[in-house]
C-alpha cells in the first residue's frame, strides 16, 4: 500500500468555530494506481493531499505513506506535489524554477540540465526556459509547475487540480501525456479534479467526496482498458462510469 | 502645441515684451538679445507659422533660448535687478519649462528607460533652483549670513577643497561607512538568528525598539565617553541608529515568502539553510534594500550630529558648528553641499543596485 488512511479526521479551529475538513476517511491506494479525488469545492480534497504530504497534521485517525508516517515519507522525498496555484519563484527563470528541487536534492548540474530540458519539452514550454514566471500566461505557469514536480521524479505524485487553468486542447494533450508517463513509469498518482470526464479518463480508481463534513461517499474502480485513446470518452462503458460518478456527486449535494 | 504649452509660450512672450518696453534704454546688449528672442518666439503661437516651419516648436529651441536668457540675467546680476531683468529671468524659466514639457510629451508613448527624461529633468530642476537662488539673493541684496548665493558657495567649494576633503574623509569615509557597515551587517545577522528562534524574537524586538527610541542627542555624548573623540564614537552612534531599521525590515522580509512557497520547499525536504538561501533571502531583498536606503540617510545625519558633541578638529559636523560661530556661512553651506552630494550618491548607488537585484519585484518588472 502506498497510502493507507484509517478513520482519518482533521478539524480546523477557526475564529467562528470548528471546520470538519475531513471526517472518518478510509482509503487505500496501492502502488501504481491512478486515483482521482473529485467533489465540490470545500470538501477537503486539498486538505487530504496536504495530509498525505505532511503539510497538515490530522487531528484523529492514522495515515501511512509507503508504510511510514507522512513526515518520514516527506523527508525521504517520497512524493512530488503540484499545488493548486503555480507557486513559481519570481526571481528564477522557468528553467531555474524547474531545477530548484534538483538543486535541493544535490544533483550534478549536468543531470539537472538534462532533466530540465526533458521536462520543458514534455509540457510543451520549449523556448520559454529563459523567461521569468511573470512573463508567462497562467496556464503556462501551471505547466511549468507540473514540469517541476515531474522533474523531482518521485514514485508518488500528488496533483491538486493541475489542469484547472488550462484550455481544453492543452488539457487533453496533457491528460494523454500524463497517462503515458504513468504507464511508462508505474508511478502512483493522486489527482484532484473538478471534471468528471477527466477523472474517468485518467483513473483506475475514482474517489467521490462530499463537503461539511468532508468525507468519502463513493469509491469507483474503473475497468476501462489500460490503453485509452482520447475517443474512449465516447464509449458506453466510459459514459456508464461517468454517470456513476455524477450520481455520487449529486448524493453528496443532496445532504446539504 | 498643447494648451499648457501655448499658455507658457504666451506668458514668456509677455514677460519679454514687458522687459523690452520697460528697460529698452537700460538693458545690456545680451539682455536685449534675450528679450528680443523671447518676443519673437511668441510668434510661434500662430498656427500658420508652426505648420509651415515645424522646427520652431522643437524643445531644443526653447532650451537654447532659456539658457541664453538665463546667462544674460546672471551676467547682469551685479548691476542690481530691475523689473525688466526680472521679466527676462521669468521668461527664461518659462522657456525652460516649455522645453521639459515638450520633451516629456514627446516621450510619453516611448517605452523603456530614457536618459534625457530620467537625468535631464532633475538636472533641469536643480539648475533653475540654483538660478533663482542666485538671482534672488543677489538681486534682492539678501545678507550672505542669512543665505549666501550659490556662486559664493561654489567659490568656497573650489578654494577650500583640501579642508572639505579632510572633513569628508573623517565623517563619511570613516565614521559613516564603518558605522553603516557594522550596523546593517550585525542587524542582518541578528535578524536571521531572531527569525529562527521564537525566544530571541520575543527578547530582541522590544530591545531593538527601545534602542531605536533613544534620542541621538543623548546617545552621542555617551558614545564619546566610551569610544573617545575620534571617528569611532561617531561610528558607534551610526550603528545605534541603523541597527533597528535594518533588523525590523530584514525580519519582515524573511517572512515575506508565501505559505505555498514554504510548503513547496518543505515537500522537497529542504534543510534550513537551503530554505534560507533559495527562498527566504531572495524574497527578503526588497525589504532589505528599503532598510539600506533609509539607513544611508540616517547614518549621515547621525555622524554629523554626533560631531557636535566632541570631536578632533576635523569633520563635517565639527566644521559646521565652528563656522556657524564665525559667521562663515558659505563654508557651512559648502559642507552641507558635500554631505548632500555624498548622501544622494550613496542613495542613488543603492537604488541602482536594488533595481538590479530585485528586478523581479512587481515595481521593477519589465516584460
Ligand atoms: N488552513 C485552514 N484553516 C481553516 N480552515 C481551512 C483551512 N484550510 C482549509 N480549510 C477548510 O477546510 C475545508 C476543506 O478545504 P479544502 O481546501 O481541502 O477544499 P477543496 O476540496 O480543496 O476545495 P477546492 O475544490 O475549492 O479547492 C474548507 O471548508 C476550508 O474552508
Ligand atoms: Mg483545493
Amino acid at each position: 500500500m502506498v497510502i493507507k488512511a484509517d478513520k482519518l479526521n482533521l478539524d480546523f479551529e477557526t475564529n467562528d468555530g470548528v471546520v470538519h475538513a475531513l471526517r472518518d476517511l478510509d482509503l487505500e491506494i496501492g502502488a501504481g494506481e491512478f486515483v482521482s479525488l473529485i467533489g465540490p469545492s470545500g470538501c477537503g480534497k486539498t486538505t487530504f493531499l496536504r495530509v498525505i504530504a505532511d503539510l497538515e497534521t490530522p487531528t484523529g485517525g492514522s495515515i501511512a505513506v509507503n508504510g511510514q508516517p507522512p513526515e518520514q515519507a516527506r523527508l525521504a522525498r517520497a512524493y512530488g506535489y503540484v499545488f493548486q496555484a503555480p507557486a513559481l519563484l519570481s526571481w528564477r527563470t522557468i528553467a531555474r524554477n524547474i531545477s530548484l528541487p534538483l538543486e535541493i536534492m544535490g544533483l550534478s548540474s549536468g543531470e539537472q540540465q538534462e532533466r530540465v530540458e526533458r521536462m520543458i519539452n514534455l509540457v510543451g514550454l520549449d523556448g520559454f526556459g529563459g523567461k521569468f514566471p511573470w512573463q508567462l500566461s497562467g496556464g503556462m505557469q501551471q505547466r511549468a509547475s507540473i514540469a517541476r514536480a515531474l522533474a523531482f521524479d518521485a514514485d508518488l505524485l500528488l496533483m491538486d487540480e493541475p489542469f484547472g487553468a488550462l484550455d481544453e486542447i492543452v488539457r487533453d494533450h496533457l491528460n494523454e501525456q500524463l497517462l503515458q508517463l504513468w504507464k511508462k513509469t508505474g508511478k502512483t498518482i493522486c489527482f484532484v479534479t473538478h471534471s468528471i470526464p477527466e477523472a474517468v479518463y485518467l483513473s483506475t480508481k475514482i474517489v467521490v467526496m462530499s463537503p461539511r463534513p468532508g468525507r468519502i461517499t463513493d469509491v469507483i474502480t474503473s475497468d476501462l482498458p489500460d490503453d485509452r485513446p482520447l475517443d474512449i470518452r465516447e464509449t458506453p462503458k466510459f459514459l456508464e462510469i461517468a454517470q456513476r460518478v455524477r450520481e455520487g456527486l449529486r448524493e453528496g449535494h443532496a445532504d446539504d | 502645441m498643447t494648451g499648457l504649452q501655448k499658455l507658457l509660450n504666451a506668458a514668456a512672450a509677455l514677460c519679454g515684451f514687458y522687459a523690452l518696453v520697460d528697460g529698452f534704454t537700460t538693458l545690456s546688449p545680451a539682455l536685449l538679445l534675450a528679450a528680443g528672442l523671447v518676443v519673437v518666439c511668441g510668434m510661434r503661437l500662430s498656427p500658420a507659422l508652426a505648420a509651415a516651419l515645424p522646427v520652431v516648436i522643437r524643445p531644443q529651441l526653447d532650451l537654447v533660448i532659456s539658457l541664453i536668457a538665463a546667462c544674460a540675467v546672471l551676467a547682469a546680476l551685479q548691476d542690481g535687478m530691475v523689473g525688466a531683468v526680472w521679466g527676462i529671468a521669468i521668461a527664461a524659466w518659462l522657456h525652460g519649462w516649455l522645453a521639459v514639457e515638450k520633451t516629456m510629451a514627446d516621450d510619453a508613448d516611448a517605452t523603456g528607460f530614457n536618459w534625457v527624461v530620467s537625468l535631464g529633468v532633475p538636472l533641469f530642476f536643480g539648475f533653475w533652483l540654483l538660478f533663482f537662488w542666485e538671482a534672488l539673493t543677489i538681486g534682492l541684496g539678501i545678507p550672505t549670513v542669512l543665505l549666501p548665493p550659490p556662486s559664493m558657495i561654489g567659490a568656497r567649494l573650489v578654494t577650500s577643497t583640501a579642508i572639505l576633503m579632510a572633513d569628508f574623509q573623517q565623517t563619511f569615509l570613516k565614521a559613516v561607512l564603518a558605522g553603516y557597515a557594522i550596523g546593517c551587517g550585525s542587524a542582518f545577522v541578528v535578524a536571521i538568528l531572531v527569525d529562527r528562534s521564537n525566544f530571541l524574537r520575543r527578547g530582541f524586538l522590544p530591545i531593538g525598539n527601545f534602542i531605536s527610541a533613544l534620542p541621538i542627542i543623548g546617545v552621542a555624548p555617551i558614545m564619546v565617553m566610551w569610544f573617545g573623540f575620534d571617528w569611532q564614537s561617531k561610528a558607534a552612534v551610526v550603528v545605534v541608529m541603523t541597527f533597528f531599521p535594518m533588523m525590523v525590515n530584514t525580519l519582515s522580509g524573511l517572512s515575506a515568502a508565501s505559505a505555498m512557497e514554504r510548503d513547496l520547499l518543505d515537500t522537497y525536504a529542504a534543510g534550513y539553510w537551503q530554505t534560507l538561501f533559495k527562498l527566504q533571502l531572495p524574497a527578503a531583498m526588497p525589504f532589505i534594500f528599503n532598510a539600506l536606503k533609509i539607513n544611508s540617510t540616517l547614518a549621515l545625519i547621525g555622524a554629523i550630529v554626533a560631531e557636535f558633541f566632541g570631536t578632533p578638529i576635523v569633520g563635517i559636523g565639527f566644521r559646521i558648528s565652528t563656522e556657524v560661530g564665525r559667521m562663515n556661512l558659505d563654508m557651512v553651506w559648502a559642507e552641507i553641499a558635500v554631505a548632500a552630494l555624498a548622501g544622494s550618491a550613496s542613495y542613488g548607488a543603492l537604488s541602482l543596485l536594488e533595481r538590479r537585484i530585485t528586478f523581479w519585484h512587481p515595481s521593477y518588472r519589465t516584460k
